[in-house]
């Protein structure tokens, strides 16, 4: 760290910083800002659902007329809406969050490093993904809109609709800032681990940070080339996704055509799949070390657990076209993709089981992080077990691009991601500030958090099942869908109670950071070396280099005093 | 809405019966073990909290016999797959029925309606061309051609018999659509630049909905069409009533929009 030195300016400090304490904070501000800008988005379109063409209350007058004329969400801006709801809370919240800043902050101290490996590349990964953000924000007030294609963005529909450029443009940024933030994790866990901590001695969040990095190293330049010919047939009008003989109300498509539209939803879906494990292992890391930590024994299955992370970051890439058996894809093929969706399953089942065997014999505190890890475990039962009948291709002929999806996929991300980060950031607030989040406050956030989101997700469930079809502006519009429009009713006034229990966290966050009860570098009494550094830990992490001298979870060791065995210390010391 | 429930719709085709046990299979073997699981989940948190007197153990649990639950899970998959799922998947997707014994329609998807081109009396399709699409020939029937002299072409309202499968060859004009009859639990997208054949045999006579399933754009909620399951003689009535489809000027001759 060459600038021990000399003092540092307020921008290099907490501006364009190299520190990856500094980048990791921004990438949790921003991440949260852009999760309740997503969230805010989903609100405005799920009054629409719920009483469709009526005004919507608070935003409808702050909307442009092209969006909301008299204050009437109108199909334009829902698509819009859409489109963005989806690319905002899966590339510019969860990933950021659970990769950019628990990989940045966390990592790093628990492993025993100064740093990561490229501090300037790290910072740059962090200065790319914010204008990307932004530039994709921005893409509202663009002539025409912005991408309203939906975020998978088939062509030829997002070719040929307005406002997907400057999509295409952000994603750009977007991908090329995870691939140098991935870079830079697998550099840091192979290169810079203290002495003494053996790959096998990395606590699970690590291992599950080093397992994302691969995921995103290698699944993000598909979608990239995919991005970048999209782009193509939009500006130059090349026809890498457009076919021959396009009639565009009425009128002929000014393609030369011969192109697959296929292609581009195998390109997207090898990015997208492997995606949802980029999503749900970080916060699978996070949950097993509070898990640990509260149940104040080892984890069972340690190592099966992190062959599993290998196993289902292998097994990802094999399986993506379990999104498009429907989409005129040969039947034939349909067959491999069925059998390898259901032999990932079993690692998931595996991480789940492991989790579970380690609460016996436990003597488990309920502290707010653990009710958030605790809660991730059933409610990503329900998010994996309902993806049973999307991956059998007999039933995804009925739910497919139904409602089912969405039920499914937003208990993989929101009940189960989600809930993981939000349970971190209660286990590592004290590191990351000094001070505690008020356990009251959390815990109020939580129950209503849960209870709010099966309040969402649950009808969503039943609206599938009764044949509704997903990113419809106006599902009164069609028959068959006017019996489960209470369900909808019921879904958004959930989505409005979740925003209002998101308060006593926001308030809880930046009150906390002031006021906060006051805490020694170790409150949670953890074993990890993430807890062995100050809070916060200074430029440079440790005062001097850690030396590891067991695995991470050595809780009630017998041979020792109290109830943890930090990994630094070396000798266990027998109780008097 | 009698045709539709709190769960599934009414069971209006051939294979909707068996497209609806594994639905049920499925959930049945879903809430199963989700319970017991809950059950387990929750007698753990009780038994293990912390508490005076308790301190946590390390109990020795068989790396074995853990790896149960996953096994018992990979074995009900795969009994499932190679008992229901390929054999059904085999019958209703790799295999079509006999174009003699069907009625046989090119069904094609365009923002935001679904045209349905029926071959007239004598069967067969006139050639298409892209080139002479316009209003009042949405398809671009050519009218050089004698066997599309009697085509008809509807809008959103198809008709079918009860009892006789139905051989669609499904395609779209612009976007990706998703061609989605929920009574029929029949699905699949409508391709630009692809033909995708699918099939499927009404059973029962009543009215039912068409509905897309993939996002097509500003009208995608608009877009849906009316099936109608008649008997073979209104049916056989329906079709003669039909108007060959009206042909527009000279060959080739686009109009400006």
């Amino acid at each position: 760290m060459s600038e021990h030195g000399h003092e540092l300016s307020f921008t290099e400090k907490y501006i364009f910083s190299v520190d990856h304490k500094v980048i990791g904070l921004q990438y949790m501000i921003t991440s949260f800002i852009f999760l309740l800008i997503g969230f805010t988005m989903i609100l405005i379109m799920r009054w629409q659902l719920a009483f469709p063409g009526t005004v919507i209350p608070i935003f409808g007058k702050l909307l442009p007329a092209t969006f909301a004329p008299g204050g009437i969400l109108g199909p334009t801006g829902y698509n819009q809406m859409g489109a963005m709801h989806g690319t905002i809370m899966v590339f510019l919240g969860i990933v950021p969050l659970a990769v950019g800043a628990f990989g940045n902050y966390v990592m790093p101290i628990q492993i025993g490093a100064p740093d990561m490996a490229f501090p300037r590349m790290n910072m740059l990964s962090y200065w790319v993904y914010l204008p990307g953000g932004i530039l994709m924000l921005s893409s509202f007030l663009m002539p025409g809109g912005a991408a309203q294609s939906g975020w998978t963005s088939y062509p030829p529909l997002s070719v040929i609709n307005p406002g997907q450029t400057v999509w295409l443009l952000s994603m750009v940024f977007l991908i090329t800032s995870s691939l140098l933030g991935s870079m830079n994790f697998i550099v840091t866990v192979l290169n810079l681990r203290a002495p003494g901590m053996t790959l096998w001695r990395m606590p699970l969040f690590c291992w599950s940070q080093f397992v994302t990095a691969f995921i995103l190293l290698l699944a993000f330049p598909p979608l990239e080339a995919a991005a970048i010919l999209q782009l193509s047939d939009r500006v130059l009008h090349t026809s890498f996704f457009m076919p021959d003989g396009l009639v565009v109300a009425g009128q002929a498509a000014q393609y030369a055509g011969g192109g697959a539209v296929l292609l581009y939803q195998h390109l997207f879906w090898f990015l997208a799949h492997p995606e949802v494990y980029v999503l749900i292992l970080p916060p699978f890391g996070i949950i097993s070390e509070i898990i640990a930590t509260n149940t104040r024994k080892p984890l069972f299955g340690y190592k099966e657990m992190v062959y599993a992370m290998m196993s289902i970051a292998a097994m990802s890439f094999l399986v993506w076209a379990h999104h498009m058996f429907l989409s005129g894809m040969s039947p034939a093929l349909s067959n491999f993709f069925l059998i390898t969706t259901m032999i990932i399953s079993v690692p998931s089942v595996a991480l789940l089981t492991c989790l579970i065997l380690s609460l016996k014999g436990a003597s488990i505190r309920f502290t707010t992080p653990m009710l958030f890890a605790l809660s991730f475990l059933p409610m990503f039962g329900i998010g994996g077990l309902t993806g049973l009948p999307l991956g059998l291709t007999v039933t995804d002929i009925y739910l497919h691009d139904t409602y089912y999806v969405i039920g499914h996929f937003h208990y993989v991300v929101v009940t189960g991601s989600l809930m993981g980060l939000f349970g971190g950031v209660y286990h590592w607030f004290p590191k990351m500030f000094g001070r505690k989040m008020d356990d009251c406050l959390g815990k109020i956030h939580f129950w209503g958090s849960v209870i709010a989101m099966n309040g969402i997700l649950m009808p969503m469930l039943v609206i599938g099942l009764q044949g509704q079809s997903r990113r419809l502006f106006d599902p009164t519009a069609q028959l068959h869908n006017l019996i489960g429009q209470p369900m909808h009713v019921l879904s958004t006034i959930s989505a409005i109670a979740l925003m209002l229990f998101q308060i006593p966290f926001i308030y809880n966050f930046f009150n906390s950071m002031f006021r906060g009860e006051l805490v020694d570098s170790n409150p949670w009494k953890a074993t990890t070396l993430d807890w062995d550094c100050p809070s916060p830990p200074p430029h440079g992490n440790f005062a001097k280099v850690p030396r590891v001298y067991r695995g991470p979870y050595e809780y009630s060791h017998p041979d020792h005093n109290e109830d943890w065995l930090p990994q630094s210390r070396e000798h266990a010391e027998a109780a008097r | 809405m009698g045709n539709y429930s709190w769960l599934l719709p009414v069971q209006a085709s051939s294979f909707a019966a068996r497209i609806d046990l594994g639905l049920w299979i499925i959930h049945a073997a879903m809430i199963l073990i989700f319970v017991l699981w809950t059950i387990f989940f929750a007698y753990l948190l009780v038994a293990y909290r912390q508490r005076d007197g308790h301190k946590a153990e390390r109990i020795h649990i068989d790396h074995w016999k853990s790896l149960a639950p996953d096994a018992a899970v990979l074995f009900f998959e795969l009994s499932v797959v190679a008992l229901y799922v390929i054999p059904t998947w085999s019958s209703l997707k790799m295999s079509l029925p006999d174009e003699k014994d069907s009625i046989v329609v090119n069904i094609v998807a365009e923002q935001f309606n679904w045209n349905v081109h029926y071959p007239g009396p004598d069967g067969k399709f006139g050639k298409r061309s892209a080139a002479l699409i316009d209003f009042s020939n949405p398809l671009g029937i050519d009218p050089t051609d004698p066997a599309g002299a009697d085509d008809f072409v509807t809008v959103n309202d198809m008709h079918f018999p009860v009892g006789k499968p139905v051989l669609a060859r499904l395609s779209s004009k612009d976007v990706i659509h998703s061609f989605f009859i929920p009574a029929f639990r029949i699905k699949q997208d409508a391709v630009p630049g692809m033909v995708v054949p699918l099939w499927f045999e009404p059973t029962l006579e009543g009215d039912y909905e068409v509905t897309c399933a993939q996002l097509c754009g500003v009208g995608h909620a608009i877009m849906r069409a009316d099936v109608k399951v008649q008997s073979r003689t209104d049916y056989d009535r329906w079709f003669a009533s039909m108007a060959p489809v009206k042909k527009a000027g000279p060959s080739g001759a686009t109009e400006e929009w």
